[in-house]
């Protein structure tokens, strides 16, 4: 029987990732995944005909450039365009335009509150330098901070340097900033209610936390420390969809002789003698391995694809309560046209960027409390982009496809199991909201996919739908991801490594735990890294 | 009636003048970030120079190369002539076909570079960036069956480019604009004027698939509103002069001004180039009798480029504009210096074209780049690797027809 040199689990975009770097170092490479595409969440598919959907993920900003530059990524087709002008809505009808120009930008902050635009230059300034110091963690191995092995010491030493280089005032800020609520972050700066719930909106995406609870200001901050060819907190689309990133990173692995199996779900990993060996698919079939690398969360891998024997009691016990909780649906929906909004300026840049339903902070805080109580919100926060307002690839010529992200929405409903006279209501929930501020809506619709976070956890095989493989909250960042003492990609069994989004930096397509986790293996190989550092603009 | 006395403008001696599109360009010129271009008023960029860059190379953008000089040489001695002008063969050049040429000094030191539509036996469109009516009317002594005829601002013309730009001339109703190859030209109708005044080449200066318009200005404005209402639903821009550099830059295109400097407007000795210099080896044809230049050429070819154009991949993300390079990463010994730098959005590389000693090429290169943050400026040294192919060079700018976007 043939042995590989490694097989990983998971045709996502890390997966993909890690297999291509371990491929680059001359490794044998296998990539199995359970559905008949790759891509996991970074995926294309044509639902409707002339329709491709970014079924889940849909903008992209956190991409490692250094990745995409160096796998050759635009070689294997991948081109990533920035979009431009989000508009938020308020539940008034006050709308507010993200303008491409800082000068429009200011005088439409001004307009709300002359405050609110001077302060705004305080509030990006403070971002960006906390921005810059997590993103120069990125594609770094977290240290451990109980070992005493040099690396460790010395890569403690660097995160220290770089912590006390903030300067002591704004370290005392930074510490706090990471258990603060993205609601009390914000009234450090300002006043008006829109401007605040604009800001906070990334505080809450993909997370079961609302914009008052403790923990999302940092996760604010990791929805803007992205960047699109150097501009911080831009964001962009992949040119044919999410699906052209895992589709060109699987180019470079194939280029590099890596090879890939669809419809090959894994029953379970083996362990022999405490060390990994290989796979069991779901059809039955053994392949065998030398290591083996896991794309899943960290619940799904532990709690469902391995047996509980051949774990430490410890760390089952640590997956089954790995937080991960589903929060958010997505309403894909195929248009005959462009919508039209209420309030917002029929004009060729800003009518097709992407729509923030926010409302209020307080709306954002009641979306939340339906889902405490186990309901999807019923006045729910809604985010919004047109892709194929940029990308002509995804519809056809003048009508166009919607993606909403839309919060909250529990994986497990109070009133029994999701059926999917359930699901509909969820879908009308969210296409009610939005025909609210755009008339006529509905009768654009030409096609509708609704996804709980039961159907993504069916589909890709996120635990519960969560989109980041496991909460952002500090109890899971860093060092502590997914578990203390684990996170630098190894698991407790030998042999066995971790390289998705339950591991750092998190959730987010940036190929950044696939390519970290690829380099403490071939440490462990005791092979030439292949990855390489990360390459900043302010360096 | 209206008996208001005119006003005079009292500086309208020095105001720039206006372009056949000017009225629709300017209401999409949100920025008011205008340049100028041959005496013309022309936009740096109109909203965004990476969005409109982006346009270029996601869906499709239009260019005002109004102020691109433009001449009619015609007459039975127009190929003859132009043939002893230019460094390519000529002869060669088919009817309704566009070809890229350079032209020199007595010295083999390029002038300017342009294209030459051959619209019919006996009739050439010359198009290039500097007014060169002195130079055509001097290579013409000798042959006096010929008549040159300055078009520059009597034709209007938009450069279309970008992958959806074929879709949009389909759209607008061109038939069989899928089938117009690489360098070809095709003769269109226009709304409800007769004939063909629509004239289509396949060319451009992004490197991306794209298209020429050339049309009477009368038609302009018309011409304008019937393609941006096609293209409305495919993404069209006008871009400008920013995105254009960049688009062209990743293309391996030369710009006067960036990579040569025009040899009639060179005061130091030997501060223009030959065209070996940039690397235009391609376009210097020995095979042809006589042409202007040739002797000095010949030498040129043979003595071998002291100075060669090259494309550089450089580490890190920091444009190495103006920068040095060096053969050593001590910067000891200098080696040349860069001519365009920037980050390319689409390749995401950190690409260049530099000015290398031919000798030193087989060596490693080394960039000294200079670069500022938040006021304080820094220096670094950074490899670099040369480059053979452009750096942007999609299948679909060569397909014929094109695919789909």
């Amino acid at each position: 029987m043939k042995k590989y040199d490694a097989i990983i689990v998971g045709a996502g975009h890390n997966g993909l990732t890690n297999a291509a770097y371990l491929a680059k170092a001359g490794l044998d490479v296998l990539v199995v995944e359970k559905n008949e595409y790759i891509g996991g969440a970074a995926v294309t598919r044509e639902m409707h005909d002339g329709w491709f959907y970014s079924s889940c993920s849909y903008v992209c900003s956190m991409m490692r450039q250094t990745i995409h530059r160096d796998l050759n990524l635009t070689k294997h087709g991948l081109v990533l365009v920035p979009y431009l002008g989000t508009v938020v809505f308020a539940d008034n009808g006050d709308t507010m335009t993200s303008y491409h120009s800082e000068e429009a930008e200011y005088n439409q902050l001004r307009r709300r509150s002359p405050h609110d635009a001077d302060a705004m230059f305080r509030f990006q300034t403070d971002l960006g330098r906390y921005a810059k110091l997590i993103r120069k963690t990125l594609l770094r191995t977290p240290p451990d901070p109980t070992s005493f092995r040099p690396r460790d010491i010395r890569e403690l030493l660097w995160l220290a340097k770089e912590f006390w280089s903030l300067g002591e005032k704004e370290l005392y800020e930074y510490i706090r900033f990471f258990t603060m609520s993205a609601a009390d972050f914000l009234d450090d700066y300002f006043e008006d209610d829109l401007i605040k719930a604009a800001m906070a909106s990334p505080g809450v995406i993909g997370t079961a936390l609302g914009v008052y609870s403790p923990g999302s200001a940092y996760i604010l901050l990791h929805h803007v420390m992205g960047d699109v060819d150097g501009n911080l907190g831009a964001w962009g689309l992949a040119r044919g969809g999410m699906g052209a990133i895992s589709n060109a990173i699987a180019g470079a692995l194939q280029e590099q002789g890596g090879e890939i199996r669809t419809n090959a779900g894994v029953d379970k990993i083996v362990v022999k003698n405490g060390r990994a060996t290989g796979v069991v698919l779901d059809n039955g079939d053994e392949l065998q391995a030398n290591i083996v690398v896991s794309n899943m969360d960290a619940k799904r891998t532990f709690t469902q694809c391995m047996d509980k024997n051949d774990l430490p009691p410890g760390i089952y016990e640590k997956a089954k309560n790995f937080k991960i909780r589903g929060s958010s649906g997505k309403v894909n929906i195929a248009l005959s046209g462009l919508p039209k909004f209420n309030n917002v300026a029929d004009n060729r840049y800003i009518n097709r960027g992407g729509q923030g339903f926010v409302g209020s902070m307080e709306t954002m805080e009641r979306a939340y409390d339906c889902w405490k109580h186990g309901r999807w919100s019923e006045d729910p926060f809604i985010e919004s982009v047109i892709p194929s307002a940029w990308d002509p690839t995804v519809a056809p010529p003048g009508q166009h496809w919607m993606s909403n992200f839309v919060q909250y929405c529990p994986s497990q409903l109070a009133d029994g199991p999701w059926t999917a006279e359930k699901r509909d209501a969820f879908g009308q929930t969210v296409i009610n909201k939005i025909e609210r501020y755009s008339p006529g809506f509905k009768n654009l619709i030409v096609h509708m996919e609704v996804r709980t976070p039961h159907d993504i956890e069916a589909e890709v095989g996120l635990t519960e739908g969560n989109i980041f493989q496991g909460e952002l909250t500090i109890d899971q960042l860093l060092f502590n991801r997914p578990f203390p003492g684990y996170a630098q990609y190894r698991m407790p069994i030998k042999n066995m490594y971790m390289c998705g989004s339950s591991t750092h930096p998190g959730g987010g397509v940036s190929s950044a735990c696939g390519a970290n986790a690829a380099r403490e293996i071939l440490i462990d190989l005791k092979r030439p890294n292949t990855v390489p550092k990360d390459d900043f603009y302010d360096e | 009636m209206n008996n208001k006395p005119e006003v005079k403008d009292p500086f309208a001696g020095e105001r720039l003048k206006e372009s056949h599109f000017h009225p629709r360009q300017a209401l999409l010129n949100l920025r008011d970030a205008w340049s100028s271009w041959n005496g013309y008023k022309f936009a740096n960029y109109y909203y965004d120079e990476e969005y409109e860059y982006f346009c270029v190379r996601n869906s499709c953008a239009t260019y005002d190369i109004c102020p691109m000089q433009k001449y009619i040489i015609s007459g039975p001695d127009a190929e003859a002539m132009l043939d002893r002008m230019v460094t390519r063969d000529l002869t060669k050049l088919k009817e309704n076909r566009v070809t890229y040429v350079c032209w020199c000094t007595d010295e083999g030191r390029l002038i300017d570079d342009g294209t030459i539509f051959r619209l019919g036996a006996d009739r050439f469109l010359l198009t290039c960036g500097s007014p060169s009516l002195a130079w055509l009317r001097k290579s013409a002594f000798g042959f006096d069956q010929l008549q040159i005829t300055d078009m520059s601002d009597t034709i209007a013309a938009l450069s279309l480019q970008g992958p959806t730009s074929c879709e949009v001339l389909k759209k607008m109703g061109l038939r069989g604009i899928e089938n117009l190859k690489p360098f070809c030209i095709a003769h269109f109708p226009f709304a409800d004027s007769e004939g063909t005044p629509l004239m289509v080449s396949r060319t451009g200066f992004t490197g991306d698939l794209g298209y020429e318009l050339w049309i009477s200005p009368d038609l302009a404005l018309a011409f304008w509103d019937a393609l941006y209402a096609a293209g409305e639903n495919y993404g069209i821009q006008p871009y400008g002069e920013t995105a254009t550099n960049m688009a062209r830059l990743e293309a391996g295109f030369i710009m006067p001004g960036m990579e040569f400097n025009e040899a009639l407007k060179t005061i130091h000795f030997q501060y223009d180039q030959t065209p070996f210099e940039l690397s235009l080896d391609w376009l210097v044809d020995f095979k042809k009798p006589h042409f202007n230049g040739r002797k000095a050429l010949l030498k040129a070819r043979d003595q071998g480029a002291e100075y060669t154009l090259i494309k550089l991949d450089i580490e890190g993300n920091k444009p190495a504009e103006e920068s040095f390079l060096y053969s050593d990463q001590d910067c000891s010994k200098e080696i040349g210096y860069v001519t365009s730098a920037m980050w390319s959005p689409v390749v995401k590389a950190n690409i260049a074209l530099a000015m290398v000693q031919t000798a030193a090429l087989k060596g490693s290169i080394w960039a000294e780049i200079y670069y500022s943050k938040e006021l304080r400026h820094h220096s670094k040294v950074a490899k670099c690797t040369l480059q053979e192919k452009p750096f942007w060079a999609p299948e679909r700018a060569r397909a014929t027809p094109p695919a789909a976007f």
